[in-house]
């Protein structure tokens, strides 16, 4: 496990840079980690990240793309604009989570 | 981690049982999620996971298939006679999807429609699009084009080609 300053606080990051403490996630950090990735955070981009996150605390699990897109906050297409190459992955790592581990 | 990752992948669906189509999507939206590109090319009967009238009815093959055990995959080994018996197929096929449903792997058209909103490209083969006599018609619309084995190779160019 490493630190490192996201929005000049230390966090703790794994070796791909997904925070291992979610209690150390916070807004400022979510548009650090975004700005790495080269997204701008938009209103849309938010309700994706909230959505993880309560489905996190709610479940103790990522949900998966398809249960995602049919929770109605975004289709399949916009996704995948809103968080290019690899939609899931970056969403979890700007909303402080860990790498989904799922197959779909 | 390797420095050179794929970039790319070309999956070949050739088989038109559930168990020859799904790994093939499986593969193909799994590449979408890692942020690949990803291209499907449908040939044989795996045609049947792109035709609009029949992709809803892909089944498990319960025969011919020495590792198939009832009632789940630790359960008896499934006789290749029971096996073949009117209905089998259809229960076996029931019971898998219910599994699959659970774990949010969606059916075929739904796949089908996932992979290509992704950004996936779907292609049929022009050699047995002439051989069942086949035309655009009859496909779903996700399906862009019929391409030859000439021009798959083409668009292949730097993809990791899977055959599936």
């Amino acid at each position: 496990m490493a630190t490192k300053n996201i929005a000049g606080v230390n966090i703790d990051v794994n070796e791909e840079g997904y925070l291992t403490n979610h209690a150390q996630w916070s807004r400022e950090i979510g548009e650090a980690i975004a700005k790495e990735e080269e997204i701008k955070l938009t209103e849309q981009h938010w309700n994706v990240l909230e959505f993880l996150q309560k489905e996190v605390k709610e479940n103790g699990a990522l949900p998966t793309i398809r249960r995602l897109t049919k929770s109605g906050i975004v289709d399949t297409k916009t996704l995948y604009q809103l968080f290019p190459n690899g939609p899931l992955k970056k969403a979890s790592k700007i909303a402080g989570l860990e790498k989904p581990a799922s197959c779909v | 981690m390797p420095d050179e990752k794929i970039k790319k992948v070309s999956i070949v669906v050739s088989r038109g049982s559930l168990e020859g189509v799904y790994p093939g999507l499986i593969m193909a939206n799994g590449a979408r999620m890692e942020g690949m590109e990803a291209n499907l090319f449908f040939t044989f009967f795996g045609l049947y996971a792109v035709l609009d009238k029949y992709m809803d009815d892909i089944k498990i093959a319960t025969v011919g298939n020495p590792a198939m055990r009832v009632p789940d995959a630790k359960g008896f080994p499934l006789p290749t006679l029971l096996g073949a018996l009117p209905g089998m197929s259809a229960f076996a096929t029931w019971m898998m999807n219910k599994t699959m449903d659970k774990l949010d792997i969606p059916p075929v058209r739904e796949f089908i429609e996932m992979i290509s909103a992704a950004g996936g490209k779907l292609y049929a083969c022009k050699a047995t699009v002439d051989m069942f006599n086949l035309t655009m018609n009859d496909f779903c619309p996700e399906v862009d084009k019929v391409l030859t084995v000439g021009e798959f190779y083409e668009m292949s160019a730097g993809a990791q080609i899977i055959f599936t």
